[in-house]
């Protein structure tokens, strides 16, 4: 019974520690974005009045840009305009980066997406079977898969990917999302090139944008491997050097069954948490396989802002990316906590 | 006389004795590990390419023949040349130089940035614990690749501002370790024994509270070290970290995408030795684990 009382008095409280924790980590990424942007070298009012202005209307911009109020004021203001969805403008591309940031983030998402289904895919099976033989051949190659994700740079591997499979192999298709003589051909509903021109029955676009994401993501989805195999494997692991699973052993239940019955079943909601950390991680490394296959992406729409000392870009990309980064962290963190009655304890 | 009983005696007469029996035992337990021989070889490998550059090179790193331009590799260069008809063997041996000091750097102000924060925090407790590790967590929770990338975009591309701003991203890591590891001893009689003969918070965190963090310590950032291997060379392929004409591995990468579908060793070659340094960290770095901390070795 005192356990019963516990766990509802507890939930409320714990539900508010984890909003107060998501709220102060995401001041603190504000906090971090708005220093950067002031000890930027680039003269924010000299940037407006150029640099032929007297010194009266200098100060004047200096005064109506709100630059000499205190460090505290300005950072409320900040926060306030990032809530209300304004992330200033973009010196290169001439619009809102908000504007910018929601037109390239849909490239990013389905990239990411197809890149985690496939490590799921392949990685969770994989843990499985290597747990089931320990120290045969299946856990070897994942120890190696682990280490490769580990030692490779994604940008390296992007290349040498470029020039096995789309310059020597012709499998997939090369930079970019979709062919030249295809782009702007598919009405874009959702921004996802793979189900927008499912949507619209459009075979020949699927297919080009299929053999143009099939590379990045399997090569994103490769890094999310190594992690999630590994996880799988030492959860696995001590699921099945449980008493449970010598009982049904004994009893004489098919090997199968133990392993996905018996032992995976406990598991799969520890692996949200695993899951949930290497999408949040893909989406930050798409940054590095955006830049090698010219994917119009939030990643690619960074490096470039980079390279133009576009700080308005920079900085929004920066905090989206950070944003949804922490946001799925905490909330499969939290579901975890929600769905996993040992979590609670 | 140094003999092996005598580094193994269990009662040591002098602190020294301690120390090098200690450190036998360490090294021996390494040597029985394989996969972390090679890791260190691949270090030591590093570090003497690194040190005689000048002489294991058979041509200038930035000097090149233009009538040379982009040729594949063949007997007098091994790995070919780029687009300016510099060697790329040579550019890569001298690269290690540049590999070596970002990480060393890296390493020697996040190391001591974190385990201070983490002790301090561990050591105190209340109210400094939570702030420092309130911080330590918002920091741990961002993502590291986008905030180096953020904080080089603010101090400049460059060499220098790229370890900052990696040492910046990398430090969070060990203080959590180094809390975890003070709250396992700071109730101690040791502890309440240095306190009562005297010695300030400052004395006691540096000399008795630090030293007992280290080996967790030493062992997550040479396991990092391949992160940040990775992470310098990233900013050197985006255009951010080191600048032309310095040969560092990333930057090199990035020059040879150009070429990167006929003349495909510009870029790849230097990508083998990213490969090559950071899995020797690696494996180096789990056998340290399994040497100095075999709590941690189940989980990995």
């Amino acid at each position: 019974m005192k356990r019963e009382t516990e766990l509802t008095l507890n939930r409320p409280i714990a539900a508010l520690n984890f909003l107060l924790t998501l709220a102060v980590t995401f001041l603190g990424l504000l906090a971090i974005t708005f220093l950067i942007g002031r000890v930027v070298p680039i003269d924010p009012v000299l940037a407006v009045v150029g640099d032929r202005a007297s010194t009266e209307t200098y100060e004047a911009v200096r005064l109506q840009m709100g630059l000499d109020d205190p460090l505290i004021v300005q950072f409320a203001r900040y926060v306030w305009q990032v809530m209300q969805g304004d992330l200033g403008m973009s010196v290169s591309t001439g619009r809102a980066v908000s504007e910018d940031l929601g037109r390239v983030f849909p490239a990013t998402l389905e990239m990411a997406t197809l890149g985690i289904i496939i490590g799921v895919a392949i990685g969770v099976p994989m843990g499985v079977f290597a747990a089931a033989r320990q120290g045969k051949w299946v856990d070897q190659v994942i120890r190696v898969i682990g280490l490769a994700g580990y030692a490779i740079p994604a940008f390296w591997l992007g290349l040498v990917g470029l020039v096995i499979f789309y310059a020597n192999l012709r499998w997939v298709g090369g930079p970019g999302r979709i062919d030249l003589f295809l782009d702007g051909m598919v009405p874009p509903r959702s921004g996802l090139l793979l189900i927008d021109s499912a949507i619209d029955g459009n075979w020949e676009a699927f297919r080009s944008a299929l053999s143009h994401i099939i590379l990045p993501a399997t090569i994103l989805g490769f890094f999310a491997l190594a992690y999630i195999a590994r996880m799988t494997r030492s959860f696995m692991l001590e699921q099945l050097s449980q008493e449970f699973i010598t009982t049904a052993r004994v009893k004489g239940v098919p090997e199968r069954l133990i392993l996905w019955r018996h032992a995976f079943r406990p598991i799969w909601m520890q692996l949200i948490t695993v899951i949930g950390l290497s999408y949040a991680g893909l989406l930050e490394g798409s940054v590095m396989i955006e830049t090698v296959f010219s994917w119009p992406g939030i990643g690619n729409y960074l490096t470039t802002a980079l390279l133009n000392a576009d700080m308005n870009a920079v900085l929004g990309a920066t905090l989206v990316i950070g944003a949804v980064f922490v946001g799925i962290n905490k909330g499969s963190d939290a579901l975890y906590r929600l769905l996993d009655p040992r979590a609670r304890a | 006389m140094i003999t092996r009983d005598w580094l193994l005696s269990d009662d040591p007469e002098t602190r020294m004795q301690a120390r090098l029996g200690q450190g036998y035992r360490l090294a021996r337990a390494l040597l029985r590990n394989p996969l972390a021989v090679v890791g260190l070889a691949i270090i030591l490998l590093l570090l003497l390419v690194a040190m005689f550059a000048p002489w294991l090179a058979p041509y200038s790193p930035i000097q090149g023949e233009l009538a040379n331009r982009l040729q594949p590799p063949s007997a007098t260069h091994w790995m070919g040349t780029d687009e300016l008809g510099r060697d790329i063997l040579s550019r890569i041996i001298f690269g290690a130089r540049i590999t070596l000091m970002i990480v060393l750097l890296v390493a020697i102000i996040a190391a001591p940035l974190g385990l201070l924060i983490g002790t301090v925090a561990g050591y105190f407790g209340g109210w400094v614990d939570r702030i420092l590790m309130g911080l330590t967590d918002i920091f741990l929770s961002l993502p590291r690749l986008i905030m180096a990338l953020a904080f080089v975009a603010a101090l400049g591309p460059g060499i220098e501002n790229a370890v900052i701003a990696i040492a910046i991203t990398a430090w969070p890591v060990y203080a959590r370790i180094a809390r975890a590891e003070v709250l396992t001893f700071r109730k101690s009689e040791f502890l309440d024994a240095v306190r009562m003969q005297g010695a300030s918070s400052a004395r006691i965190i540096t000399l008795h509270v630090m030293p007992l963090c280290m080996s967790s310590t030493i062992v997550r950032v040479t396991l990092d070290m391949a992160g940040i291997i990775l992470t310098a060379a990233g900013l050197g392929f985006l255009g951010l970290g080191a600048q032309p004409p310095l040969p560092e591995w990333g930057a090199m990468i990035s020059r040879g995408r150009s070429f990167i579908l006929d003349q495909w060793w510009v870029a790849t070659m230097p990508g083998f030795a990213i490969v090559v340094v950071s899995l020797g960290f690696c494996l180096f770095g789990d056998g340290l684990r399994d040497v100095l901390d075999p709590k941690q070795r189940a989980r990995g």
